[in-house]
């Protein structure tokens, strides 16, 4: 008889070191704004930084506008960006025009790098059918997902739809939160995306909060980048407020999957600044300023502004000037949004089957007549 | 033209999609090597190829909404749930997300997916397998529900649906797969989606009815004929939307109207005929518009089957109440 082992399975070791190799976060620049990988930071080019510390400075403006419109009652729902630049515009910025994106309701800033406008985005947020324009010029954006999770099956079939057409150098790339890791859709999304070796790059934004739920009541798992191993599927985790890193990662996993090698699951560190959306919540119910302080001290914009003010290529009148400007065509792009035509409700009808049914076509008369009074 | 039961009608319907289209996808559990659990996809992979019809892995919700993206890239997507009562995993696909895009986008985006099912009692399957979930369904604007009930419509129906530019969800009725056969042409025909099909005409009383409940409506017609009533029988085949037009001509005709269906009545395909009845047309009837439906109750253990689901004795007493009001 074999010498009795203390286990037959040692469940608790294995449950104390298989989050191992995922607890390595990605990092170029710390919150200090050293410079903790010198090889990875020399891969930018001056110009490449500026421009990722501008669009950093886009977004970050375009939400404090936003907030102000909001406040002004101009607009409908809003989920504010702030404190998520560096995940939102380093992931944008790594993927290309032929991929189609499949945001959801916090990615209007990507939407907008990808290819729709500030206006699209306000007419979205309060409810008007113009939001989607962005279709109709060829643009390959999906809607901002209201359903958690929705978007990652969806995109799954994107991408095999992409790898039956042969497109090359094409993905389809998806956002969801540490929430939305919890839906039976994440892990459909992935798994389906994997068993065809699909070009996919699924991000998760971890921002540390699902509206007042923490991202520790969502899973056991000590991280959300491992949650791809059951499915076959490479994960990893990046600083999510270090825009190179972040850059960095979803231009290789992009590259990953579009040689044919399935798709990646990409975790960003990041924190939701402010609150889950513009509509009443008040995250301090649910969180206190002890938990907030060091991560407002991880400002994205903190540590890259003063690698770039080292290095003399920005400064805070620069700076100032750009958001001035920024602010200027959001004022026009909400003027714009504000002048979109009233909506008929005989168009939502004919937009509901190709050839009406006879209720619908019934409706569609009546519609018309008051809508031509 | 050969005879055909409704399963191999469907099947042959498909063969013809894939042949005319070569957008066209068939995919979902068990339906590649295997050719579906009920060979409805049978022969389809070995003639079509694995990137035309295939497995996938078994989750729902994943299928339905693979189909999106699928169509978003360009495909004509006709997914397999393989049984009714599974779309239950996959609601927000389809009603939350795939027909809505129509609307959403103004027309810029279209979903031309047929989701075939199949469902029906009397079958003796396990929970969750023979349920009429249609009463689920045809409340979702911008989704076609429609369900034949012959192989001729079957094939027809299932070529008109995978070339319809909207959703549909194709209904087959699990009973009906092998216990009848029929005339069907070779080739591409097709079958509206939307109309109702007059299958006997008669005088005295109209039965409306849909997928298996036909059958048992043309029992009824077929026994009363013996006694000098005259039936019509009306096969609704689109149970979204309903083509009130051809219940109406009949009404006007007999003035007398049962409705019969597998589902409960609650809020399904036969409430909202009497409701279209009523509110435009009940001048027509001289007596109170009759129905006949499971009882409300959960879908019944399979071998309680037999005495829960409605029946040709079940039409026939409805129908003989209505005609000596």
């Amino acid at each position: 008889m074999a010498a009795k082992s203390k286990h037959v399975v040692d469940f608790a070791k294995i449950k104390s070191t298989m989050s191992d190799p995922y607890k390595k976060p990605v990092q170029v620049i710390d919150e200090t704004g050293k410079i903790v990988n010198q090889e990875l930071f020399d891969q930018f080019s001056d110009d490449e930084l500026v421009t990722l510390m501008e669009k950093m400075v886009w977004e970050r403006a375009l939400h404090e506008q936003t907030m102000n419109f909001s406040r002004q009652g101009r607009l409908g729902f809003y989920a504010p960006t702030f404190g998520e630049e560096a995940s939102e515009m380093g992931i944008a910025h790594a993927m290309k025009k032929q991929d189609y994106l499949f945001p959801a309701y916090r990615d209007l800033p990507q939407l907008i790098q990808h290819g729709a406008t500030v206006k699209e985005g306000y007419l979205w947020s309060k409810g008007h059918y113009q939001a989607y324009d962005y279709v109709r010029r060829g643009v390959r954006a999906f809607i901002p997902q209201i359903i958690i999770g929705a978007q990652y099956v969806q995109s799954a079939g994107a991408a095999l739809g992409i790898k039956k057409n042969g497109e090359k150098d094409t993905i389809a790339y998806t956002f969801t939160g540490d929430g939305g890791t919890s839906q039976g859709d994440f892990y459909e999304g992935i798994n389906f995306a994997s068993s065809f070796q699909a070009p996919e790059v699924f991000f998760v934004q971890n921002n540390g909060w699902a509206i007042s739920v923490p991202r520790k009541t969502q899973t056991a798992a000590e991280t959300l980048a491992q949650k791809g191993v059951a499915s076959g599927v490479p994960g990893v985790q990046v600083d999510g407020m270090d825009i190179l890193a972040t850059y960095l990662v979803a231009k290789e996993a992009r590259d990953f999957a579009v040689a044919g090698n399935g798709p990646v699951l990409v975790e960003t560190l990041t924190y939701r600044f402010g609150a889950h959306s513009s509509a009443g919540d008040d995250p301090s119910r649910y969180r206190t300023k002890e938990e907030e302080k060091p991560w407002f001290d991880r400002d994205p914009l903190i540590r890259l502004r003063k690698v770039l003010t080292d290095k003399k290529l920005w400064d805070q009148d620069k700076e100032d000037k750009l958001v001035a400007q920024y602010k200027d065509e959001f004022k026009e792009a909400m003027k714009d949004a504000e002048a979109a035509p009233k909506q008929k409700v005989s168009d939502f009808l004919k937009h509901t089957f190709e050839v009406p049914t006879p209720d619908v076509a019934a409706d569609i008369k009546k519609f018309e007549a008051k809508e031509s009074k | 033209m050969a005879k055909m039961t409704y399963i191999k009608a469907i099947t042959n319907g498909l063969d013809q999609v894939l042949q005319d289209d070569p957008k066209t996808l068939i995919f979902g559990e068990d339906v590649g090597k295997n050719g579906g659990v009920f060979r409805t996809t049978e022969g389809l992979q070995d003639k079509y190829g694995e990137d035309r019809v295939f497995d996938t892995p078994l989750a729902e919700s994943g299928i339905l909404g693979m189909s999106i993206g699928l169509a978003l890239t360009g495909w004509r997507p006709i997914p397999e749930i393989q049984f009714m009562g599974f779309t239950m995993e996959a609601v927000d696909s389809i009603g939350g997300q795939m027909s809505r895009n129509r609307f959403r986008f103004s027309g810029d985006v279209t979903m031309p997916i047929t989701i075939r099912t199949p469902f029906g009692g009397g079958t003796h399957t396990a929970e969750l397998h023979g349920d009429s979930l249609e009463n689920l369904f045809i409340g979702i604007p911008g989704l076609r529900v429609v369900t034949p009930a012959n192989p001729y419509d079957a094939k027809g129906m299932v070529i008109s649906a995978v070339e319809n530019n909207d959703p549909v969800l194709f209904m087959e009725n699990l009973k009906l797969y092998r216990s009848m056969k029929d005339e069907v042409p070779d080739g591409h025909y097709t079958v509206p989606l939307d109309k109702a099909n007059v299958v006997r005409e008669g005088s005295d009383i109209t039965v409306v009815a849909y997928s298996a409940e036909v059958n048992e409506a043309l029992k009824v017609a077929d026994k009363l004929e013996k006694e000098n009533i005259s039936v019509e029988v009306i096969d609704l085949r689109s149970l979204s939307p309903i083509d009130d037009a051809t219940i109406f001509a009949s009404i006007d005709k007999t003035h007398k109207v049962v409705i019969a269906q597998e589902a409960q009545a609650m809020a399904g395909a036969g409430a909202k005929v009497a409701s279209d009845i009523a509110e435009n047309d009940i001048m027509s009837l001289d007596a109170p518009i009759g129905r006949v439906s499971a009882p409300d109750s959960i879908f019944p253990f399979a071998m309680a089957e037999n005495y829960w689901l409605p029946n040709a004795d079940d039409i026939e007493a409805k129908v003989r109440e209505i005609l000596n009001y």
